[in-house]
């Protein structure tokens, strides 16, 4: 017995004929229809299936189609997949897709994702994102991935050319919102067989997506254009899509400036200028990422990190609003929770040190240092390794000013990106700067780091905490569950949460239909037009 | 000279072999590898990776069968960080552009360096010389990671000349900013070099001798002062060819060239093994060939020298 589960959000997207493009009213479209963005590096690969980059993701959301896309809120909307079915225990998702053409007229059909989700766990392609069908739970992944079963043995197929059914080994309640990740998209078997590793230049690519590629420099552009077998091109207005790599953001700054490009990211620090000079063109927008520095609690960490009463005081001590307002500048938010403020249906835990003036959090952190034995005559002594960069350094500096006055003495350590992640993962460090970006729109995303067996590089274990997330897996109000988490995370403090990334760009006012309240940031060039001045 | 030639290109090969144990050696070293990332890879996936390009067989056999590769297949291995892409690609896609861009800016640091240099010492402590010097000093003081910059900010947002940054081989336009900003501190040193060299074989014997018996000063600069005075001047230039033409890993980062002078810093960073070895082997390769080319030249200019 399975029920028919459609969203609100598709049945709203349904009942549109056109949802690609809404031109706002008042506005005419303007005779060239080219957006030209900025790409701070080569994009790595065109690949879905070894694709690893935000980046990179971008350009895959225009060249191919998953199952479902992002609205400019990120909620869920169809994609290939007109309609879906769930059955009553939540594990089999039955799609039915949509009459869509691959670029070169072919079919999608079913068969084409199978193929390249068994595609991306093979161990014979080593795909980075792998894990990415994990994190799906789609049926003997992990297996697959282990090369302990045979890809086939994924639970995917193909009921018919129209109709894909999943097998999910444990009910997901984020299932859907992992169906617009590049990785999931469909590749074209026979294209990828036929020219191998080099299937993914213009000459061989062929997508689903609403656009082609035209041309890929690498590290210097990738253009793509309008692609008129989409199932939907009468809705797509843009003609040309340009991602232009500029290494030095400030160079990228001035381009922007000589109108060469439409969109770029500002530099740290100078949000406020810009915002008085150009206040229509700089934005910030709430970004799912979250800054935090991890204390190293396992048996290679420093004693001192194991008594919870130092670990609170260096979370006390900390003065967000001034490295959010003084340093950064740029519309973040100084951060209590691990969990970003802005994520779908999640609520911080009020209370705490964020009601606390900083005179009493700093009192109240002399106290537990004092009670846990460090004072004047024996002051605690800690490193903090950051990887190089600026805004990195400036923070560091920032935190070890900060955390002076309570007697802590604060070793900044700057590594490369390579040393420093290693050393995360081998647990070498006592302080460390760490960022996690959401993977989708739902606190689990945040809260599964601190799992047990979650990243979790410093190592830190909470029996209840671990219980709360597995209960939130199958609840139907998860609200509360990972509010306590949130509790226990401050409670415990294994980070000191320092602040929620805002995305801060320069962009062009001609251009319209960037999403503004998405918070992965997940924008589709169909969606976008160039108004006329 | 021909059996000179013949011997030195016989040691470069047991040199380059050294080079790419010792690189290959090195870089194993460093901590973290190719696919060391924010989000740790599940074990599983990390040994698929590693097996799939052979990181888990011992490390004198992944040498061993780099070496094979090459000299086999002149196959320089596939890239980690740009799965789509080989070694023999990426190089064959970035090299083109540096070497353009080094090659041109290579020329004008000659032409420009030479004629300053001797100019200056021509007219040495004449208003001349003073202007030379200063425009030397001024050009070596300025670096190119601040002279990169802002040449797109006069010549692209000021007055709109050129694109601030990219590549195409078809349009001159995009050549111009990367070859100022590259060749300006080498034509600098370059001017430095020529007129200290210049100045010395103009007070030497043979110069007061062709003065003495009436030469025209054209010539007796010419050929007399300026050909001995290229000594000093061309085994500078050697290795600066070598490190122009190989690309600037700062004319690549602030003018977008899509250069392999990034592609190396880049790979070093990223641990993308073989791109950095690929670009370490053309590096150590032009070195050589360089060197040998400049002691050759140095037998033209100077009938002392015999080999």
């Amino acid at each position: 017995m399975t029920k028919l589960f459609t969203t609100t959000a598709l049945l709203a997207a349904l009942s549109l004929p056109a949802y690609a493009v809404e031109i706002a009213e008042g506005d005419t479209l303007a005779e060239n229809q080219t957006y030209t963005y900025w790409l701070l590096d080569a994009i790595k690969s065109l690949d879905p299936a070894k694709n690893t980059d935000v980046e990179g993701s971008d350009v895959l959301r225009s060249l191919f189609e998953g199952l479902m896309n992002e609205d400019a809120q990120g909620n869920m909307i169809p994609g290939v997949a007109e309609s879906h079915e769930v059955s009553e225990d939540q594990l089999t998702y039955t799609f039915k897709l949509r009459d869509a053409n691959w670029s070169n007229g072919e079919p999608v059909t079913a068969g084409d994702f199978v193929y390249a989700w068994q595609r991306v766990v093979n161990p014979e392609t080593a795909s980075e994102y792998a894990w990415y069908i994990e994190l799906m739970n789609i049926e003997n992944a992990t297996q697959i991935v282990a090369g302990e079963a045979a890809p086939d043995q994924l639970g995917v197929r193909a009921i018919d050319d129209k109709t894909l059914e999943v097998k999910l080994t444990t009910p997901t309640p984020y299932f859907l919102n992992t169906l617009s990740h590049a990785t999931t998209f469909p590749v074209p078997q026979s294209v990828v067989e036929e020219n191998g590793d080099a299937w993914t230049q213009p000459a061989n690519l062929v997508g689903n997506g609403a656009f082609t590629l035209a041309s890929h420099n690498l590290g210097v552009d990738i253009v793509l254009n309008k692609n008129p077998e989409y199932w939907d091109a009468d809705n797509v207005v843009m003609e040309t899509v340009r991602g232009v790599t500029v290494n030095d953001n400030n160079v990228a700054l001035t381009r922007y400036q000589a109108g060469e490009l439409d969109r770029v990211q500002i530099p740290a620090g100078q949000f406020p200028r810009l915002k008085e000079e150009f206040p229509e063109q700089a934005v910030s927008v709430p970004y799912g990422c979250s800054y935090a520095y991890v204390m190293n609690v396992s048996d290679k960490g420093p004693e001192a990190l194991k008594d919870v009463r130092v670990r609170q005081a260096l979370a006390l001590g900390l003065n967000r609003e001034v490295i959010v307002d003084q340093v950064l500048q740029g519309g973040q938010k100084p951060s209590y929770s691990w969990t970003h403020w802005a994520i779908n249906g999640f609520t911080a835990p009020e209370g705490g040190m964020q009601d606390m003036s900083m005179p009493e959090r700093q009192e109240q952190a002399k106290e537990l240092l004092a009670e846990a034995g460090y004072g004047p005559d024996n002051p605690l002594k800690l490193s903090l390794q950051y990887n190089t960069d600026d805004s990195h350094r400036l923070l560091a500096i920032a935190a070890q000013q900060f955390w002076r006055p309570l007697g802590i003495e604060i070793e900044l350590n700057n590594v490369e990106w390579k040393v420093h992640t290693d050393r995360l993962q081998s647990q070498d460090f006592e302080l460390a700067r760490y960022a996690w970006c959401a993977d989708y729109n739902e606190a689990s995303t945040f809260l599964d780091w601190f799992r047990t067996d979650g990243y979790n590089s410093g190592k830190w274990s909470n029996e209840e905490y671990d219980q709360l997330l597995a209960e939130a897996r199958t609840a139907e109000d998860t609200a509360p569950l990972y509010q306590r988490a949130e509790e226990i995370l401050a409670e415990e403090a294994p980070a000191v949460f320092v602040y929620h990334y805002a995305k801060v760009d320069m962009i062009n006012p001609e251009i319209k239909g960037l999403p503004r309240e998405n918070l992965l940031n997940t924008w589709y060039a169909k969606d976008l037009y160039r108004a006329a001045e | 000279m021909f059996a000179f030639v013949l011997r030195r290109l016989a040691v470069a090969i047991p040199t380059l072999l050294l080079l790419i144990v010792f690189s290959f050696a090195l870089m194993h070293l460093a901590p973290g590898g190719p696919f060391t990332a924010e989000r740790a890879l599940p074990p599983q996936v990390l040994a698929n990776l590693e097996a799939k390009y052979g990181l888990n067989d011992p490390l004198w056999l992944q040498i061993w069968n780099y070496i094979y590769g090459i000299v086999v297949h002149f196959d320089f291995g596939p890239s980690f960080v740009y799965p789509d892409r080989t070694v023999n690609q990426l190089i064959a896609a970035g090299f083109p552009v540096t070497l353009t861009y080094g090659a041109l800016s290579f020329v004008a640091a000659v032409v420009f360096g030479v004629s300053l240099g001797a100019i200056a010492a021509i007219r040495q402590n004449s208003w001349v010389d003073y202007l030379a010097v200063g425009i030397s000093i001024g050009a070596q003081v300025l670096p190119n990671f601040v002279m990169a910059p802002l040449l797109v900010l006069v010549l692209t947002l000021w007055y709109g000349l050129l694109p601030g940054g990219g590549w195409s081989f078809s349009d001159p336009s995009f050549w111009i900013m990367p070859v100022i900003a590259l060749a300006t501190s080498y034509m600098a040193s370059i001017a430095r070099i020529t007129r200290s060299a210049m100045l010395e074989v103009l007070g030497s014997n043979h110069i007061r001798t062709a003065r003495a018996k009436g030469m025209p000063e054209h010539r007796v600069i010419l050929r007399h002062a300026l050909k001995p005075a290229m000594l000093p001047v061309i085994s500078y230039l050697g290795p600066v060819f070598v490190s122009m033409i190989t690309g600037s890993v700062v004319i690549d980062i602030y003018f977008s060239t899509g250069g392999i002078g990034k592609a190396f810093v880049d790979s070093a960073l990223n641990r993308d093994y073989a791109v950095m070895m690929g670009v370490t082997i053309l590096v150590g390769a032009l070195t050589i060939l360089f060197n040998l080319i400049v002691d050759v030249l140095y037998a033209w200019i100077d009938p002392k020298i015999r080999y």
